[in-house]
């Protein structure tokens, strides 16, 4: 009876036990979210504020009560707004879809293809994967300077075309192809090209298209490159478009249409993200890092 | 026959040429550059070749300005990031239901352009005119003293960069370690638990060994990331760093190249070469450390 | 330590969640393990043998039912506080640990009085060690040794603090057939040198057979027979339990019982005291055919195989349910058969009837 009892007692310290060790879980991973989400709440709401509202609220409202839609008229009206995504929209298809026609003969090359010096290049390539873009951006800098393609689409372009490490991760996705496929076309008088195009691009489907949305989202955010390289207004990409509007857009205090700028920026790849979560979050996991 | 030999090359040519032109060329120049003392850019000519570049960069206060600051940078966010990403992928990974909500929310700052976003965190700790904003308000609340954090103190300043900081590098560091701790094996933990042991040896014990290799991974990507912190600067203080007191190396680096300094490119690649020295130094050390501490 | 589970039952909610109905992993299980015994749960996969040993762990808590150690009752009480060792199918052995700090590894977690010193830990780790003979490996990491010394370290971790209750989970599947053989004896010795009471999970009938005091054969999440080895092997309870044990397995026939007769297709075989009439199955055993040229069941003949000692003796019959009759005779009374057919007599014991519609066991006298 009395061991009944004591084991009675241990039952209900783990039961209790796990529930406060559940909710303070929670509480931490609520509190941490709401950290998460703050600032994009703070700019919603505040993109739908008058500018007169905003600055009579010493204490900012946690909610609005006119909400207005004209900072996004203003957003798109009183700067280039529209110009600079037009910009940006252009920079991010041209360069991925020209990165894509560079790199998937490449990996395909270094996947199938036999030919002498191969491996050699192959290394050559994977030690490239270690050189920081700052030691590189100097002499581009200076190259693209000297082409006279400053402000132009070509200067922006041109250099974000290849990726090293892309060409890698395509390379590595090719070769899980299974190589009698490769021999079978062979046999069947089929080119090397018609085969990439027909069989190794349709079956490496996936990884392609991760490999573009990694690479959508990094024309996106571009901000370095493009800011040595452009210094007319009319050329500017969105993240540019942004700290031009931060130091003079508006006439500087008007935090309200400057949020509305900003969601409208944040917009897109916030939904390209919802849309493909999992392919992005696969992605970025397997080497992807920021900038 | 001989033709389809080197037919490999013609598929890697394209390749070959950007990454030539944009890779490879500029590394050797960029180490060419940082000799020539005096590179003048319409000309093309320089003065003669010497440590003059390395000798003058490294007595500009400006760039011992932006090394003091990067290192803080670098000294604060990675192991308050990395700490932070483990206990929430912890507390992720022990929770079912919600799970992918909470996953999802945490990545959110991944894709956020970071100018855009810097631009709302401005706003949420500067101090206007109208109001002390959102952040000092709460101070306040507390009890505490309102702060200009923008354009106030540098300890403030460097307060919200690091905070900004840390908020774009987690979701990266969250999305690892909840990978790497999925991919510790149930039976490891059911095993502990018959042995009664408790959570904090199975954590100390089991689990952070057995992700330790990830950990290293991130602290070394944390450190190369957080030396070349720049654009969430630019995004929080504006392109004039150095005025703000905020710079950092490739901040330099860039202001040498173009801006503020106009067009010293001698200069911007021996800062690039410092920067690249530190960064393969620390990398270095990071590895031979993780090496002694990695077991398997 | 006695175990005893009274009408257990665990239910799982189904993986794909169209389905709302509950799996029933463990339906309403009562059976005890005498104390210092060796005893396999035996079954086809996804039998809930895996689950009943998490449930004896408190792995996982039972739906329904009481589970006692001795006579306390420790349903709910959570693993850690119930004193058992478990050893998992693929070992679960820390990577970045050494043998020995594996097996002191359960020592670590004592705390207050039970607390022990370095040396202490270090002694008692030795002590299993030589029991389960790895002294010599004590410094390796796991991935440094072979399947077999991995599953003895898995042991020696699980002993080492003095459990009442030993479990394997199938503690034989990862290792290559030889191994196997030599490992379940050492496992029967071990058990038998420490005297604790053992439980271990098998889907494979002849390891279980081969040393356990005790099986328990399992189906569906339903217990169908409890027994020694061989009382369960000479008196299945019914048609699967029959058919699950023994290689190679039990001849199963269509027939009749009819006029104090046992009939195989249109053959009298045996001759029973009950005169009702019933539509059976009849299972013969291999081992249960004496060549008779007066035999009264009569088969087409397919093959002879010699396999030394025996003679596999194949061939077929019309009221067979399958491809072909297996016998196994030993090798000196196969003299004298070939061409078309082959005649048998019996071994009433090696017989086995089977009810038609419930599968059940139909008892039955030898007139």
């Amino acid at each position: 009876m009395n061991e009944d009892n004591k084991y009675y007692r241990i039952e209900q310290a783990a039961r209790r036990r796990s529930n406060i060790r559940k909710a303070f879980l929670y509480i931490f991973l609520i509190i941490c979210a709401l950290a998460v989400l703050f600032p994009f709440y703070w700019m919603l709401l505040t993109s739908f504020k008058t500018q007169s509202t905003y600055n009579n609220e010493y204490v900012p409202k946690f909610y609005v009560t006119d909400p207005t839609i004209a900072n996004y008229k203003e957003a798109f009206t009183a700067v280039p707004l529209a110009g600079y995504f037009l910009n940006t929209l252009i920079y991010t298809v041209v360069t991925t879809a020209l990165m894509m026609i560079v790199i998937v003969p490449a990996a395909f090359a270094f996947a199938r293809m036999r030919f002498p010096g191969r491996n050699l290049v192959f290394s050559l390539f994977l030690s490239m994967m270690m050189i920081p873009s700052e030691l590189v951006i100097i002499t581009n800098y200076v190259t693209i300077t000297s082409w006279n393609m400053r402000n132009t689409f070509a200067g922006l372009i041109l250099p974000s075309i290849t990726s090293v490490f892309y060409i890698y991760l395509l390379k590595e996705n090719f070769e899980q192809i299974p190589e009698e496929l490769y021999k079978a076309a062979k046999v069947d008088g089929t080119s090397d090209f018609k085969y990439l195009l027909r069989v190794m691009v349709p079956v490496a489907k996936p990884t392609i298209v991760t490999i573009t949305i990694l690479k959508v989202i990094e024309c996106w955010n571009a901000y370095v490159w493009p800011r040595l390289i452009t210094d007319d207004r009319s050329r500017y990409l969105v993240s540019n478009g942004i700290q031009e509007i931060r130091q003079s857009g508006f006439g500087r205090d008007n935090i309200p249409a400057m949020m509305a700028t900003v969601v409208v920026v944040s917009v897109p790849l916030i939904i390209l993200f919802l849309v493909f979560r999992n392919k992005i979050m696969e992605g970025v996991s397997r080497g992807g890092t920021k900038g | 026959m001989k033709q389809s030999k080197y037919k490999g090359w013609l598929y890697l040519l394209p390749a070959i040429l950007f990454l030539g032109i944009f890779m490879v060329y500029p590394l050797i120049d960029v180490i060419v550059y940082s000799f020539e003392e005096g590179y003048n850019f319409v000309s093309q000519t320089s003065q003669g070749t010497g440590l003059y570049n390395y000798r003058y960069v490294l007595r500009d206060p400006y760039f011992v300005q932006a090394l003091k600051n990067t290192f803080v940078i670098v000294i604060i966010t990675v192991p308050v990031s990395t700490g932070l990403a483990l206990l929430i992928s912890l507390a992720l990974s022990s929770i079912k239901p919600l799970r992918n909500l909470f996953q999802t929310v945490y990545f959110l700052p991944y894709v956020t352009n970071t100018l855009a976003v810097g631009l709302v965190f401005m706003v949420l700790f500067k101090k206007t005119e109208y109001s002390d904003g959102m952040i000092n308000l709460l101070i306040k609340l507390f009890g505490g003293n309102s702060v200009d954090f923008i354009d106030g103190p540098h300890w403030a300043k460097m307060l919200v960069m690091c905070i900004y900081t840390v908020w774009i590098v987690l979701p990266f560091k969250i999305l690892i370690l909840t990978s790497a701790l999925a991919s510790v094996k149930e039976d490891y933990y059911r095993a502990a638990r018959v042995d009664g042991t408790r959570p904090s040896r199975i954590f100390f014990r089991i689990t952070l060994p057995m992700i330790s290799p990830m950990i290293f991974y991130l602290i070394i990507t944390g450190f190369i990331g957080a030396f070349k912190a720049y654009s969430d600067e630019v995004a929080l203080f504006g392109t004039d760093l150095n005025s703000a007191g905020m710079n950092t190396m490739v901040g330099y680096i860039y202001d040498m190249l173009y801006g503020n300094s106009g067009g010293y490119p001698s200069f911007a690649s021996a800062a690039a070469l410092i920067l690249f020295a530190v960064v393969f130094t620390i990398t270095c050390i990071n590895l031979m450390v993780s090496r002694n501490n990695v077991h398997y | 330590m006695k175990i005893t589970l009274d009408h257990v039952t665990k239910r799982f909610p189904n993986r794909n969640k169209k389905i709302r109905e509950d799996v029933i992993a463990v339906n309403n299980f009562t059976f005890e393990i005498p104390d210092g015994k060796l005893i396999g749960l035996l079954g086809p996969s996804g039998c809930g043998k895996s689950t009943t040993l998490n449930l004896i762990s408190g792995l996982e808590m039972p739906t329904a039912g009481r589970i006692f150690f001795g006579d306390t009752d420790v349903t709910n009480l959570p693993a850690e506080n119930r004193g058992v060792g478990l050893v998992f199918q693929n070992y679960a052995l820390y990577p970045h640990l050494t043998v020995l700090d594996n097996i002191t590894f359960p020592l670590g977690n004592l705390r207050g009085q039970e607390k022990l010193t370095k040396e202490q830990m270090r002694y008692k780790a030795m002590e299993v060690a030589k029991l389960v003979q790895i002294s010599e490996l004590m410094e390796r990491r796991p991935s440094e040794l072979s399947g077999g010394q991995q599953q003895r370290v898995a042991i020696a971790r699980a002993l080492v603090k003095m459990p009442s209750v030993l479990l394997l989970d199938e503690p034989l599947s990862n290792l290559d057939a030889r191994l196997r053989l030599q490992t379940r004896e050492e496992l029967a010795r071990i058990q038998r040198e420490t005297g604790i009471t053992t439980v271990f999970v098998t889907h494979d009938q002849e390891e279980a057979m081969s040393i356990s005091d005790l099986i328990v054969v399992m189906k569906d999440g339903v217990i169908h027979q409890i027994g020694k080895p061989q009382e369960v092997y000479d008196k299945p309870c019914n048609l699967f339990v029959a058919q699950f044990l023994g290689t190679p397995p039990i001849n199963v026939f269509e027939g009749q019982l009819r006029d104090g007769h046992v009939f195989v297709g249109e053959d009298a075989v045996l001759d029973i005291e009950s005169k009702e009439k019933r539509y059976v199955y009849v299972g013969i055993r291999p081992e249960g055919f004496i060549p008779d040229e007066n035999g009264p069941l009569v088969c087409s003949l397919s093959k002879i195989e010699v396999m030394g000692r025996d003679t596999s003796v194949v061939s077929t019959h019309p009221a067979f349910n399958g491809p072909a009759i297996r016998s196994i005779i030993p090798s000196e009374d196969v003299t004298g058969i070939g061409g078309e057919t082959v005649r048998f007599r019996l071994k009433p014991a090696k017989v086995c009837i089977f009810d038609r519609g419930t599968q059940a066991t139909v008892n039955f006298k030898v007139r």
